[in-house]
């Protein structure tokens, strides 16, 4: 049975092939915009300031980070919205 | 007007020293006057390699101290009389030499030498500047690995920085067994990420170990596929358009029938 597996298994992304090409792209998007942890965290920090004058969000859960496709850079943040506008009223 | 060429990778233990070895024994095979520039001070190498380690009288520093005439450092070759070997000291460090003092030493070869090849030590530090400083042309060595291609990105921003903007890459040590598995980057993954020219492709070969005992760099052996690999590298730098060799993307059910039973 294992053996009939292994013939006809298919090609799947849980090859650590994939896994190594996208742990790469990403440290390669920091490495090559001289982007540390602390400017990362900073501009997290910025965020919740400017975004929290506004709305109610989800600190904790909340996500910022780089990803790449081709040659262009995006920031790409998640922030999860708790409370609707705090102006209303 | 020769040229020279920096043979580089950031990270340590990819293969700079045996590619530079090897690429020096093709090229002086063609017959191109070549000449090998061990850099890598306090941790030389490329002597026992080649192995001419019994021959070094003067060194790298010796002549940047003027302490001997450039030609009086130069080791021949044991067999190929195109083929010579300036060795590093290896009791002083990298600060033992100044990138202005490199610059001269690889200015004035190029006037006598077709190639210059200078094996650059690991890391980004002095050791890198100075083996930069008087090249034409660059190439990375890196391995199908995280660490060796994200090292390789590293200075290739640094070579561009440093006047070099075409570095190219040559991947060493792949198992294309472990490619076709999908266990492996393969060439055409690193070579997106990378985005610079491919020159070379090495198969991990335990007959370069054999041969680095020697102290026979592999090029010289015609019947390893390695050896083959490295004599096409040096054909691409003399201008050759050398096709690559079929890596095998694919795996068919014959390779997996074999590889069931192999296990």
């Amino acid at each position: 049975m294992v053996f009939w597996k292994r013939l006809f298994a298919k090609n799947t992304s849980t090859h650590s092939k994939n896994t190594a090409k996208k742990r790469l792209q990403l440290v390669l998007v920091q490495d090559r915009l001289n982007i540390g942890s602390e400017t990362l965290e900073g501009l997290k920090n910025d965020l919740i300031a400017v975004i929290g004058k506004h709305l109610e969000i989800d600190v904790e859960a909340m996500d910022v980070s780089f990803c790449r496709d081709g040659e262009q850079v995006a920031i790409v943040a998640n922030i999860p919205v708790l409370q609707g506008s705090k102006e209303a009223v | 007007m020769g040229e020279v060429i920096v043979i580089t990778s950031g990270k340590g233990g990819v293969g700079k020293t045996t590619t530079t070895a090897n690429l020096g024994t093709a090229l002086a095979m063609m017959g191109k006057r070549t000449v090998l520039l061990d850099t890598d001070i306090g941790l030389r190498n490329l002597d026992v390699v080649m192995g001419l380690e019994n021959r070094i009288v003067f060194n790298l520093v010796d002549v940047a101290e003027n302490r001997c005439r450039l030609n009086q450092a130069m080791i021949k070759d044991k067999k190929l009389d195109t083929l010579s070997l300036i060795p590093a000291a290896q009791t002083r460090d990298k600060t033992a030499i100044t990138e202005a003092q490199m610059e001269k030493i690889a200015r004035t070869l190029k006037k006598d030498f077709d190639y210059v090849l200078i094996d650059c030590p690991a890391g980004i530090e002095q050791g890198f500047k100075n083996a930069v400083a008087g090249a034409d042309r660059a190439l990375v060595v890196t391995t199908p690995e995280i660490s060796a291609v994200r090292d390789a990105d590293r200075v290739i921003g640094l070579l561009e920085a440093a006047g070099l903007p075409h570095p190219e890459v040559i991947i060493n040590r792949v198992r294309f067994d472990m490619v076709r598995r999908g266990e492996m980057m393969g060439i055409d993954d690193i070579i997106d990420i990378l985005a610079v020219e491919l020159i070379g492709i090495v198969a991990d070969d335990e007959d370069i170990v054999i041969s680095t005992n020697k102290g026979e760099p592999i090029a010289k052996n015609q019947l390893s596929a390695a050896g083959k690999s490295f004599r096409d590298v040096a054909r691409r730098l003399a201008g050759e358009n050398v096709p690559f060799q079929d890596v095998g993307g694919g795996r068919s059910l014959w390779r997996k029938v074999c590889a069931v039973f192999n296990r």
